[in-house]
This record gives structure tokens, sequence and C-alpha cells, in this order.
């Protein structure tokens, strides 16, 4: 028999002799760190919502508290220093996230190799949040791009004015389309976290069946509160529930 | 009852395969999978056709040697089943059956539904196994194993090396065989001293096979001895924990 050989033409070791890069480049690495920076953002877009909830407390609320994220620990640094840290962080969790999923994805391809199975694979574990985690994460990737324009810069909002946050959210969220971008964002988001919530244990090797159980609930607790709590800005908004202020 | 067969026909490696159709007529509701296909094969005989192919040993679900793809679900529509536990009580007359060798560029089809799991024998040579040398038979409790890690070995040596994990990744990933031979040998006293050196060779012999787990966990539902992804994730702590460790002792040198 002619023995072909079918090792995945991957360059996996890097020169590094330390034992983090062997590690960081193997499969089983990748995970960790999609896993830990999955951890980082899942941490991050919980503080998030939770400081989207001040716009219930007011314009005075909302406004006051975007100043104090500028202010962060001023005057031991230098204004805006913190955030721009946090910001850095941020990119660098993003890119790190992107990066290994792309990378692990493509080493798939290469392990399945181009024949299909004739008859339709009937699975029974795939469901939507975890088959759509790649596309998913495009329109979250989209998602984040629009609305560090709208939010942020002001790049795609004409009435934006820096530091007036309250009245910015109302004048961006006002136009229905943007509303309804907005609140798909969300949902997709949400299954990304039903899958990555539950998934981040996995990868970590922190799964156990004592609480096992206990991890899908939490997965699912996480989604439902990001999704509800995001999503009723743009909603409250289009029903009018904000007025602009000054 | 009389069911139809659209089997995966291909006559060596390096040829091009594609399905062909045959009628398998008068089956008893009580014939296994197998013996299905064995009667067929008697009749393709007949006929002067080549029998279809397959693998198959024990026929009792114990050995690993079988399995294969039935109208799209590994080892059959019977969940904890091997192949050849599949009874044809499974189906109904007149049905038509899709059967599939398991698909992964590491597992290249050497005939019909035969494939070349080479990869698997090539993860254990890397260090599934123990080398310590055990004379003879020593007292059956001079070695004490705890209960737990009794019971959780046991459980993941339940593994019979069959693919079905591999054939249901959407990933052709192969964690859930090598995280329940790592667990099976790991998580006991004889194999603890090489625990570090083996998770690492096992993981990275592996990893050049096979793609990575994106936590579907198909395999565990395809698996016909239901061994836990519990194992994958217990892999992921333990390769963590080798690298390390591994890495520490280097500088012992």
């Amino acid at each position: 028999m002619t023995t072909k050989t079918r090792r995945l033409e991957v360059n996996r070791r890097s020169g590094w002799r330390s034992w983090l890069g062997p590690f960081f480049t193997s499969d089983i690495g990748m995970k960790w760190m999609m896993a830990l920076t999955g951890a980082g953002l899942l941490a991050y877009v919980l503080v998030h919502m939770i400081g989207n909830m001040k716009i219930y407390l007011g314009a005075e609320d909302l406004d006051h508290y975007a100043e104090a994220l500028k202010t962060l620990l001023y005057p031991i640094v230098p204004e805006t220093g913190v955030l721009w840290l946090f910001r850095f962080g941020l990119l660098a969790m993003f890119g790190v996230h992107i990066w290994s999923a792309a990378v692990l994805t493509l080493r798939n391809r290469a392990a399945r190799g181009k024949i299909r199975y004739e008859a339709k694979r009937q699975y029974s574990a795939v469901n939507y949040a975890n088959r759509t985690m790649r596309w998913g994460g495009v329109i979250i990737l989209l998602f984040v791009i629009f609305h560090i324009g709208d939010l942020t810069t002001g790049t795609f909002n004409s009435e934006f004015v820096s530091g007036s946050v309250y009245n910015n959210v109302i004048y961006s969220f006002e136009r229905w389309y943007v509303a309804l971008f907005y609140v798909a964002a969300q949902i997709a988001l949400a299954f990304h976290i039903y899958h990555g919530a539950w998934s981040v244990f996995q990868s970590l090797g922190l799964s156990n069946p004592r609480y096992n159980d206990w991890r899908r609930w939490f997965a699912v607790a996480f989604a439902l509160a990001i999704l509800i709590g995001n999503s009723s800005i743009p909603i409250a908004v289009q029903f009018g529930l904000f007025t602009v202020s000054g | 009852m009389n069911i139809t067969l659209r089997v995966w026909r291909q006559a060596g490696p390096d040829v091009e395969g594609g399905f062909e159709t045959y009628e398998a007529k008068d089956i008893s509701p009580e014939a296994s999978f197998f013996e299905m296909l064995d009667e067929v094969n008697e009749m393709l005989n007949d006929e002067g056709v080549e029998p279809i192919a397959f693998d198959s040993d024990c026929r009792e679900g114990i050995c690993g040697t079988c399995g294969v793809m039935v109208d799209g679900h590994p080892h059959g529509p019977q969940s904890a089943t091997a192949s050849c536990q599949l009874h044809m009580r499974k189906f109904s007359d007149g049905d038509t059956i899709t059967i599939e060798p398991w698909r992964a560029v590491a597992f290249p089809v050497l005939r019909d539904l035969i494939v070349d799991r080479q990869p698997f024998d090539e993860i254990i040579q890397a260090g599934g196994f123990i080398s310590a040398n055990i004379g003879a038979a020593p007292d059956s409790n001079i070695i004490l194993v705890p209960k737990p890690a009794a019971e959780s070995s046991m459980d993941a040596a339940s593994c019979i090396g069959c693919a079905a994990c591999v054939a249901a990744c959407p990933n052709s990933a192969a964690n859930l065989f090598t995280g329940a031979k790592i667990a099976h040998l790991n998580l006991l006293p004889q194999g603890s001293p090489e625990r570090y050196h083996r998770t690492v060779a096992m993981v990275e012999t592996m990893e050049s096979f096979f793609g990575s787990c994106t936590n579907f966990g198909e395999c565990e539902m395809a698996c016909p001895k239901s061994i836990s992804i519990d194992v994958i994730a217990w892999m992921n702590r333990d390769y963590v924990a080798a690298q390390w460790k591994n890495f520490r002792k280097q500088g012992q040198q």
C-alpha cells in the first residue's frame, strides 16, 4: 500500500525556546487565547451594558458617567490615560480573538478536506448559536466599527456633539434603521455569547460534571442580560421615552 | 423487509469512487446492519460483482473496528451504538439507506467503506502507554487508586478507537479520542510519571493530523461509548500544565 503523508502542512512550532511559543501556536493554545480574550470581552460587554443603563437615570447622570471614564484616575495619570489604556487593551483582545479564530478555521478546513458526506449530516449537538459563531462574529465586528463611528467619533451622526452622550444616543437612535441595526447586532451578540460563555469553560479546561448544567444557565443568563439591557435603549428611543435635554 | 442501499464504492486508495445502488431483499428485521450487508455481499458474489468491503471484527460493539456513516449519522441513527450493534428494526420496509466511509483528510479511503486510521495508532505510539515495568502480577490492592479516579479513568478507557468522533466533527478533530486516551492514563497512579510528556506528545501528534475543537459536542453524541467532552476540557488543562512543567524541567538541565 502506498503510504501517503497526511500530516497537515502548517507551521505550528515557532522558534521560541520558551514554553509559551509552542503552547500558543498549538491548536489548544490558540483556543486558550480565544477563550481568555473572550472572557475579557465578556467582562467588558457586561460593564458596558451596566453603564448604558445610566441613560434611564437621566442626561446628567449619563454625561457625568462618560466624563468620569475620561478622567479615571486623574490627576495621578493624564486625562483620558486610563481610557486609552482600556481602548488599546480591547483592541488587542479583539485582534487576538479574531486572529486565533481565523487561523483555526483555516486549519480545520485543511483537516476536513474537500469531500463532503453525500447524505445530509444529521447533527444532534450543533445548533444555531454554535453554527453561526464565525459569521455572527463578522456581524459583531461590523457593528463595533459602526458603533464607534456613530457614538464615539460621531462620523455617522450629523447631530453629534462630543460630551453630550445622552443627546447623541437619542439623535442616533431616532433613525429607525439605526435602531433596527443595533437591535439586530445585539441579537447576533447574544447568540455569540450563548455559545461563547459556555464554551470558555471547556477551552480553559474548567468543565466539570458537577457544574456543567450551571454553565449552560450562566451562558443563557449572560446572553439574555446583554440582549435585553442593550436593545432596550434603541427600542425606548423609538417609542419616544427620552427627550433631548438642554 | 426490502431496503434500497446507496453505497460508496471505491476500488482503491488512488481511484475515483462513487455511489452504487443495490436492492437488499427479504431482510429480517432481527438482522444486524452488517448481517444485512453480508447478505447483500452474498448476492453480489452470486452476480459476479465485487462484494462491498467494510471493516468489522467482534460484531459486539467492543473492538472499534467497524464504523460507517449511515444516512448522515455516524454509526447509524441509534445513539451510543456501534454500527455492528445497529439492527434493521431501526429502519422501515422500503427505506433507502446511504452508507459512506468516515471522511477526513487524515483518513483516506482504502477501499469502499474501509478507511486508513493509522493516525490514531501514531497518537497512541506517541504516548498512549505506560513504560514502567510492572513485573509479575502484583497484589491487586498494592497500588491504591482513589475510587473517583478509577471510575473516571474507566469511563475514558471505554474508548474503542472507532474514529466516529472524527467522522462526526465538522472540523475533523480527534480531541475526544486523544482526550479519552490521555484521561485514561493520566488519572491513574501508574500513568502519573509520564503524564506531562505523554500529554504534549499525544496532543502534538494529534494536531499534526486533525482539526481543532469548536466545542460543538457532536463527537460526544456520535460516540458509541458516550464518552463525555469533559475529557477534552481535561486535556486542554493538562496540556497547559504539561507545557509549563516541561519548560521548568528544561531549566534543570
